[in-house]
């Protein structure tokens, strides 16, 4: 499970050692995060949002549960009672606005973390079940954020709410009964919120669940880092502490130092002011949008405006938008070079720097309302996107022609810092570190 | 396999959606609404500090205290702010003996000893009354039209207190040719439909009389009411700007000694070459 030369837990004191015969959790913190998990010498920035992605997590459950105590999951006074929290609980704002602004910054950090494991390969094997349970992390996420935005029931709740569930009666046959029984009737009302309340109170624990599957999952081979290479030998590692404690916690504090800034100087900054409108089931606003992390998938969603081989649009959309997530499950099989990291693939770098740009204005797409030029420009990058992955990716993999690859971490270390003035060819992609 | 299948299914959404985008869109109708709508114009609030930026700032009492004058004069007709306590009042700078008088005004629906319903005086625990029993009330007086409750009014419009500052001084007389205003209806380009069922409230400078010498006009009732409304939506906001200043100054602190730290632990690593 780690490397030979990972350093061992030894208790210190009489307590410890009786301790560690029963129940070794010293330990086993020691082994994950402590002095026993050797760590590539060489990880830069990037590698701070899985940390900072956990952070965010129980920042989001540390608020949520104080925010339960005082939230009234019922159609008629759930609006009040998160106005109440607003006015009259004791630093009640002050939690409400880290919650809210928490989900934003959790996608934040979640989509660099997502970016920065594209980027460097981290899918590859031998790292594919980490990935893919990565990826069912941001699935449960998304359905969390989700319910989480309709307990406000604001107006932008409700028609999220009716819009999203909506998004199932475009399946055939069951499609319609299926909403119904999402909603817990024919539109979202109190039986709609009440489970959403449930749902969203239990799953940020299982997220926590697979986290830990997902860290244990890292443990096995280890962290990769920026070269791709393997490790090899303890040259190459450093104890995860204190250094990349010390590091990570540097990271954080810019982390919290931006998350305030929001926090306290611009709480809504990120949110849609309809939803300080309490919902009304007979009103619909102008301009249903989902929050600005849903975007770029709600744009894929609006993309497919034809009916295409006896299949309606609206199918073709909904299909679309979950094929868009769970076609990176088969990532790992779809990009089949074995060069991990991109510093040394420079065809697909430049891929991977067009498909960001591609996932930005899709989200930009997705922001705004369904009408042109944003249409056609998102059916554009729609296109792009599903291509990026299921055409492109695969062949470039396999013609691509990549650059050498160092001998050692210890060795592209050497290479950057040994002979700075030398060597001046270092990839803008990759941040000094 | 895996690769040929992601081929096929690729290829299927590729093709599906692109042949969408190369379908013929309708000639977008012009539309006279949006070309109309105009956005607020940016006001220099006094909460929200130097530079506008939100950062540092705190209200003005006096400026609340008189919106809070053109709130219960002139909006209160048909507005109410149901959010709001009496005592919240206490946040403009009025005493206690100020806030049991400023209550005592309202009439709340109460029971009387055999259960019948009364009135009674309000209390500083009291919130602001409705002003209409129920919204079909308040549609049948007002031609149809709803006027919101403005407590959250500021947040739950985009541009805020700029936002309503140009409402209430936006009307105009002068309706564009070929647009459609019906009888009853206000010409306005800073509403989202351009025209708004609420006519003109603030009609003629003077129409409120400060006491505090401040000037008597339209747009300085509208910049103060606004002002009121950010505090009613917000109470909280100036508490929550020192808290952030606090918290950021001391995560600053934190981090810089992190840094440090960093720096000493990863000396012997980082060994300059």
């Amino acid at each position: 499970m780690s490397f030979p030369w990972a350093k061992q837990y030894q208790p210190t004191s009489a307590v410890g050692k009786w301790m560690d015969e029963r129940l070794p959790l010293t330990r086993f913190v020691f082994n994950a995060l402590g002095p026993g998990y050797p760590t590539p010498k060489n990880l830069n920035a990037f590698y701070n949002f899985g940390v900072l992605a956990g952070v965010a997590l129980v920042i989001q459950i540390i608020t949520g549960v104080v925010l339960a105590m005082h939230y009234a999951a019922n159609t008629g006074i759930a609006f009040d009672s998160v106005e109440h929290i607003m006015r009259d609980v004791n630093g009640g704002w002050m939690l409400r606005y880290m919650h809210a602004v928490g989900a934003s910054f959790f996608f934040g950090v979640v989509y660099i973390h997502i970016f920065r494991g594209l980027y460097y390969g981290s899918y590859k094997p031998p790292r594919e079940v980490l990935w893919m349970l990565g990826l069912v992390i941001f699935l449960l996420m998304m359905a969390t954020a989700f319910m989480g935005y309709v307990l406000v029931w604001g107006q932008m709740s409700f028609w999220g709410a009716q819009v999203i569930t909506g998004l199932f009666s475009a399946l055939p046959v069951v499609g319609t009964s299926i909403q119904t029984w999402l909603l817990g009737g024919f539109s979202p009302d109190n039986a709609t919120l009440n489970r959403f309340f449930s749902l969203h109170y239990l799953l940020p624990f299982v997220i926590f669940g697979v986290i830990i599957l997902h860290v244990w999952a890292l443990h096995i081979p280890g962290s990769n880092n920026p070269t791709g290479v393997d490790v090899k030998s303890e040259a190459d590692t450093v104890p995860f502490h204190p250094y990349y404690t010390a590091k990570d916690f540097v990271g954080l504090g810019v982390y919290l130092i931006i998350f305030s800034a929001f926090v306290f100087f611009m709480p809504n900054s990120l949110g849609e002011p309809d939803n300080y409108i309490p919902a009304n089931p007979l009103s619909t606003p102008p301009h249903i949008v989902p929050e600005w992390y849903f975007w770029p998938f709600y744009a894929i969603l609006r993309a497919f405006t034809t009916d295409f081989l006896g299949v309606p649009a609206k199918l073709w959309g909904v299909l679309a938008m979950f094929s868009s997530i769970l076609l990176l499950f088969l990532l790992p099989w779809l990009d089949t070079s074995p060069v991990r990291s991109n510093n040394y693939r420079p065809l697909s770098r430049l891929l991977f720097w067009v498909f960001v740009v591609v996932a930005v204005v899709l989200g930009v797409c997705g922001g705004k309302p369904a009408e042109e030029p944003w249409v056609r420009l998102s059916q554009v990058l729609t296109a792009y996107y599903f291509a990026h992955f299921l055409i492109i990716l695969p062949i470039v993999s396999k013609l691509e022609k990549t650059k050498p690859l160092p001998g050692s971490i210890s060795e592209a270390v050497l290479a950057k810092y040994g002979s700075k003035a030398a060597g001046g060819a270092a990839p803008a992609a990759q941040p000094a570190e | 396999m895996i690769r040929l299948g992601a081929l096929a299914v690729g290829l299927l959404f590729v093709v599906n959606v692109l042949w969408g985008a190369l379908q013929p869109r309708e000639a977008a109708a012009p539309d006279m609404t949006k070309e109309l709508h105009k956005h607020p114009h940016a006001i220099a609030w006094a909460h929200n500090g130097p530079g506008n930026l939100g950062i540092f700032g705190t209200f003005d009492r006096g400026q609340l205290q008189r919106g809070f004058q053109v709130y219960k004069e002139v909006c209160s007709a048909c507005h109410s702010i149901h959010r709001i306590a009496f005592r919240d009042l206490a946040d403009l700078g009025y005493n206690e003996a100020q806030i049991k008088a400023i209550a005592a005004e309202y009439e709340m629906p109460a029971l009387d000893n055999n259960g019948e319903p009364t009135t009674r005086k309000g209390t500083p625990a009291d919130k602001f009354p409705l002003i209409y029993p129920n919204e079909q009330a308040a549609r049948a007086a007002q031609n149809g039209a709803l006027p919101p409750d403005l407590s959250l009014i500021i947040k739950a419009r985009e541009g805020g207190a700029d936002y309503v500052h140009s409402l209430l001084t936006g009307y105009s007389d002068n309706v564009p040719k070929g647009w459609t205003k019906p009888d009853t209806l206000y010409y306005n380009p800073y509403f989202r439909s351009v025209n708004i069922a609420m006519p003109p409230p603030l009609s003629a400078d003077g129409q409120v009389a400060y006491t505090d010498g401040s000037p008597q006009t339209v747009d300085q009732y509208a910049k103060d009411v606004s002002a009121f409304l950010t505090w009613a939506s917000e109470p909280k906001l100036e508490n929550r700007k020192e808290t952030g200043v606090a918290a950021i100054i001391f995560l600053i602190i934190m981090t810089g000694l992190g840094y440090m730290s960093y720096r000493k632990v990863w000396a012997d690593v980082k060994k300059p070459a």
